[in-house]
């Protein structure tokens, strides 16, 4: 039973690394401008479908967004949303800086009380 | 300095962050398997966390609240998705309503965390990644010393004549 969970998270953690790749690279290329969902497939060895779905994800991300032009769907870089996203990965590096300080002071306590454990 | 490197990625809503710390894997490692050490050092000390359910294994869950300032309790939870004792583990982190029941909506962060021996010392790596713009808003607020939390904490200490840390 572990072994089947393990394996299932295995393969989602390098399907997910995958995904992240893709999105990512979909993020820089409809920052210069709009670009259709076919327009952004070619880039890619994967079905028209899978760039939609990944496209589905950015969007639900708040990380692009669509528009429809005629026929097509102009997939464009949300840029509010990356800038929040900048901003708030400042505000989450700060709260590991400071969970990071804390886990020091956590390690330093007992090198300090030799082999007794105190309560701080 | 304690953390040596971060790296941010907004495309893919993701933080890399290296830490090194002056104690072993197997103690750093520690840290994360006892709850009790785990809550001395998840939240900041305005917002502490308790864990309460604290299943450490494959598929196990943790179920934790943090209280603030003024006694509001924002609950949480953990599965762990892989456990390599003593250096690596793998967990998603989501909201939980006031009886501790996850909140599927707003979707779950993943953390991967990695501790590696660098003669004697632990370099530890901790990847995170967020579902979207507003879940990592939501989930930044919960573990933030900066805003309200803060706040109240500084003002507590200019009041006690004492400088806010």
């Amino acid at each position: 039973m572990v072994v089947d969970e393990l394996c299932e998270s295995e393969l989602d953690r390098l399907f997910q690394a995958f995904a992240d790749s893709t999105r990512r690279d979909i993020v820089r290329r409809v920052t210069g401008g709009g670009l259709s969902v076919s327009g952004l497939a070619r880039h890619y060895a994967m079905s028209f479908a899978a760039v939609q779905k990944h496209v589905a994800v950015l969007e639900r991300a708040d990380l692009v967004s669509k528009e429809r032009r005629g026929r097509e769907q102009l997939v464009r870089a949300n840029r509010d949303g990356l800038e929040r996203a900048r901003a708030l990965l400042d505000d989450y590096e700060a709260i590991w800086r400071q969970r990071a300080g804390r886990i020091a002071d956590i390690l330093a306590e007992e090198t300090a009380a030799g082999q007794g454990r105190e309560t701080p | 300095m304690t953390v040596i490197s971060s790296t941010k990625s907004p495309e893919a809503l993701s933080l890399a962050i290296v830490a090194e710390f002056d104690a072993g894997v197997e103690r750093v490692w520690q840290i994360w398997e006892d709850p009790r050490q785990l809550e001395r050092w998840w939240g900041p000390p305005t917002w502490p966390a308790t864990f309460e359910d604290f299943d450490f294994q494959p598929g196990g869950q943790a179920s934790y609240y943090m209280t603030g300032p003024d006694g509001t309790k924002a609950r949480g939870w953990w599965r762990f998705t892989a456990i390599g004792a003593p250096d690596r583990l793998e967990l998603d982190d989501g909201f939980a309503d006031d009886t501790g029941n996850p909140v599927t909506d707003m979707g779950t962060a993943r953390m991967a965390v990695a501790l590696e021996d660098i003669g004697g010392r632990t370099r530890m790596t901790i990847t995170s990644t967020f579902e979207s713009v507003g879940q990592m808003e939501k989930m930044i607020q919960m573990g933030m010393e900066e805003g309200m939390g803060l706040a109240m904490g500084q003002i507590d200490a200019i009041l006690a004549g004492q400088p806010a840390v």
